[in-house]
């Protein structure tokens, strides 16, 4: 474990009480944000987010399974973590960590109780057949503020997924491609969907789409993290701020201006006007991030 | 099993237009990440790897040092992401045969009596897959090493050969490797030509194996220049780059 | 003036021959040939060929001065982190405070700060450092950060020149280890400055002419250049 020196502690802390930070920014400023999408072949849709020093990739992968029985016509998402030995010297090889396992759930609900994915249109034969969307985050590179680079990094990678009917087709019988066919009629609305998608099938003449199509989802909540040292409420902590931090805060809203999630970490403690403090800063670089992310996929 | 396609042609061209002695593209680059001691990113065809080594550091826990040496303790690890079905995060069997081959390479360049009890650690993640990884990471990480500043004799790199439709070829790709014959991956020391890796499965006559041993050793030679290149293009372009 | 910079030499690179040339330091001999065994750049002495690393972690050797971050204190010494490969150990015999037994954590704790010196360095690289000398002590205030060991000699520079420019630029008091740590106190801007010159002369540790460029770079106003 790295140990902190009390005189880098001390000072992060006096340089606070003068409005100032170790690399020079505002407490409300992120560092420069750069988002990379379709940057894995074998994933269906990938993202590599880099918040100053701190990068992380992450790669969507889809499969077709079963339902939940209590919900049969809706697709399946999961989130998971690694913090692999590669992005810091403390990251030891071996099963997750809680730190992995908390980011991997705030990640996964982030995107999860927004409904970003639409998972109600992922689905092929109602109680059989449905989509599986795999989100694999993969920390390369530690420099604080995982949360806010994982969860960029598993919405572009989202937005930027396509559905890979077209291998998956074969698998199909033809009473699970008459399933497709019925859905298919919920896919027309997806925007960025061609008029006709219908391609047919060389084998056998059904009238099938064969044609990747974009993964269903909708305008994404934006998560922004913020730790708090002594009194002081900073924004996007690097490595330095981060592991002084008494607690961290992550707020995610919505393009409307509303709040979709949020999660305290550390055992420190808020005031009522530090969480305040922190929704403010969220929502104006919620805002900066969202035509970040919405420039790197293309919109 | 076997493919319905031709994966080479009477001509000799292969499924993605190489000829049997064309390596695919490989791109490398030095000093990628911020807190790993040395770092190398590499693609190679449809491969990506990303090396991250850390080290020397004392070596945890206290059984495994050894009193005179430094251990090599590479850890190959494929992402979940990196390969067409999905793949479960976490080590499974054959990473962990691959960790130990790349480890055992390592350790014979590496110059470990200089650094007693301590662990050099070499993170190697595959990110995209598309046959020969070990090659592939096995590869970044002699960049890693000398990125890291690590003492080494030699700088070890890696390349693969193997026999499709009968005849033998160097650098195979995903169908080759999957629908091809064999497959014989090795790992070398450039200046002295001393073989550190050495796997083969499929099917060879002695002969073959010698075709392919040579090719494979030429695809060596030819990577080693490539990584050679990425390391000066890091650290001698600081003095180009300074300007009055 | 030249905006060259010496050539780098790679691990395996052959150097030279014995007689005509000897190995010297970051060297290996094979057949009589010599051989590079690190990234860095190249210096003959006195037919004598040394290797200057470019990177490493830093090797600790007998009498170097460095900036110690204490991990844990015990009944009767500390266990110091020096930024090497192995944590040292300091020895309550080696410091200059009379310490009762188990006292250990009243005088040094975890993560206190300390410019000390190598003591001694054994053969499996187990380490120990000293603080009994008067220019060693606890170091308080200020702000401590790490640059590669290996450009310790770049930023004092040849006799001091290099550090001498950066404190007078600053008015910082700087503390230079050769563990790659440096120790700065100062107000907020002349730190940032020292920074800043620190990373150039990482970046352009092997370029000629490096000196004349901090000094210009010092003159300029800090808030120009992040």
């Amino acid at each position: 474990m790295t140990i902190v020196p009390a005189i880098k502690r001390d000072y992060i802390t006096k340089l606070a009480e003068q409005g100032k930070r170790i690399d020079g920014r505002g407490f409300d400023q992120y560092r420069p944000i750069e988002i990379e999408t379709k940057v894995v072949n074998k994933a269906e849709g990938s993202a590599r987010v880099k918040i100053g020093n701190t990068q992380v990739l992450c790669g969507i992968k889809m499969d077709i399974g079963e339902p939940f029985p209590d919900t049969p016509t809706t697709g399946v998402m999961s989130t998971a973590a690694e913090f692999v030995p590669l992005a810091s010297p403390d990251f030891e090889s071996g099963p997750p960590r809680e730190d992995a396992i908390e980011l991997a759930r705030v990640v996964d609900r982030g995107v999860r109780e927004s409904q970003v994915i639409q998972l109600e249109k992922l689905c092929i034969t109602p109680g059989e057949k449905v989509w599986l969307v795999f989100i694999d985050i993969h920390i390369l590179d530690y420099d604080g503020n995982l949360f806010d680079a994982a969860s960029l990094a598993a919405l572009a990678a989202l937005l930027t997924t396509k559905v890979p009917i077209s291998r998956f087709i074969k698998n199909l019988d033809e009473k699970d491609r008459a399933s497709w066919q019925q859905q298919l009629q919920d896919i027309y609305t997806i925007p960025g969907i061609d008029e006709a998608p219908f391609g047919s099938d060389d084998t056998n003449n059904t009238q099938v789409t064969i044609n990747d199509f974009p993964l269903p989802m909708i305008e994404p909540p934006i998560s922004c993290t913020a730790v708090k040292i002594n009194d002081f409420v900073l924004f996007d902590s690097c490595f330095d701020e981060e592991i002084i931090a008494d607690a961290r805060l992550t707020v995610a809203t919505d393009h409307k201006g509303d709040i979709r999630a949020m999660q305290k970490g550390l055992s420190g403690s808020f005031s009522r006007e530090e969480i305040q403090k922190v929704i403010k800063g969220a929502l104006d670089n919620g805002q900066e991030i969202r035509k970040i992310l919405n420039h790197s996929i293309g919109k | 099993m076997k493919s319905d396609r031709e994966l080479i042609n009477s001509e000799g061209r292969r499924l993605d237009g190489r000829s049997p002695h064309d390596l695919r593209k490989i791109k490398i680059e030095a000093g990628v990440l911020h807190r790993a001691d040395g770092s190398c990113s590499l693609e190679w065809g449809g491969n990506k790897v990303l090396v991250a080594v850390y080290g020397p550091r004392e070596a945890v826990p206290r059984h495994v040092q050894n009193p005179l040496k430094a251990i090599v303790q590479a850890r190959y690890n494929m992402a979940a992401f990196s390969v067409e079905d999905r793949k479960r995060p976490g080590p499974d069997r054959r990473s962990v045969e691959i960790s130990k081959v790349i480890s055992e390479a390592l350790e014979k360049v590496v110059l470990i009596e200089q650094f007693p009890r301590a662990s050099i650690d070499v993170n190697i993640e595959v990110l995209d897959a598309e046959a020969g990884t070990r090659c592939a990471g096995l590869t970044a990480a002699g960049v890693a090493l000398v990125d890291a500043g690590i003492p080494l004799r030699d700088i070890p790199v890696a390349c693969a050969a193997g026999k499709i439709g009968g005849r033998v070829v160097l650098d195979l790709g995903k169908e080759e490797d999957n629908f091809g014959d064999a497959d014989l991956p090795i790992a070398i020391s450039p200046r002295t030509g001393e073989v550190l890796l050495l796997q083969m499965d499929g099917h060879l006559t002695i002969d073959e194996f010698n075709e392919a041993f040579d090719l494979a050793m030429k695809g060596c030679y030819e990577v080693s220049e490539i990584q050679k290149k990425a390391i000066l293009q890091k650290y001698q372009s600081a003095a180009a780059e300074v300007q009055e | 003036m030249t905006n060259e910079g010496r050539q780098v030499v790679i691990p395996g690179q052959i150097l030279g021959e014995i007689p005509a040339l000897r190995p010297g330091r970051g060297t290996f001999v094979e057949n009589k040939k010599i051989f590079a065994e690190r990234l860095g750049v190249m210096n003959i002495q006195e037919k004598f060929i040394h290797i200057i690393p470019l990177k490493g972690r830093y090797d600790p050797v007998v009498g170097d001065f460095v900036i110690g971050v204490v991990l844990e204190a015990s009944t009767s010494n500390w266990m110091v982190d020096i930024n090497a490969p192995y944590p040292a150990l300091l020895h309550v015999n080696e410091v200059p405070w009379e310490i009762e037994f188990a006292d250990t954590e009243k005088y040094l704790n975890t993560g206190d700060t300390i410019l000390a010196k190598v003591l001694s360095v054994d053969e499996s690289k187990k380490l120990q450092i000293t603080l009994n000398d008067r220019n060693l002590f606890k170091l308080k205030g200020g702000h401590l950060i790490e640059f590669e060991p290996s450009v310790y000699r770049r930023i004092i520079g040849k006799k001091y020149s290099m550090i001498e420019i950066i404190q007078k630029y600053t008015r910082c008091r700087i503390k230079v280890g050769k563990n790659g740590r440096i120790w700065i106190d100062g107000d907020a801007d002349g730190i940032e400055k020292v920074l800043a010159a620190i990373s150039m002369i990482e970046r352009e540790a092997i370029t000629f002419g490096l000196t004349d460029r901090i000094e210009e770079f010092l003159k300029k106003d800090a808030k120009d250049v992040r």
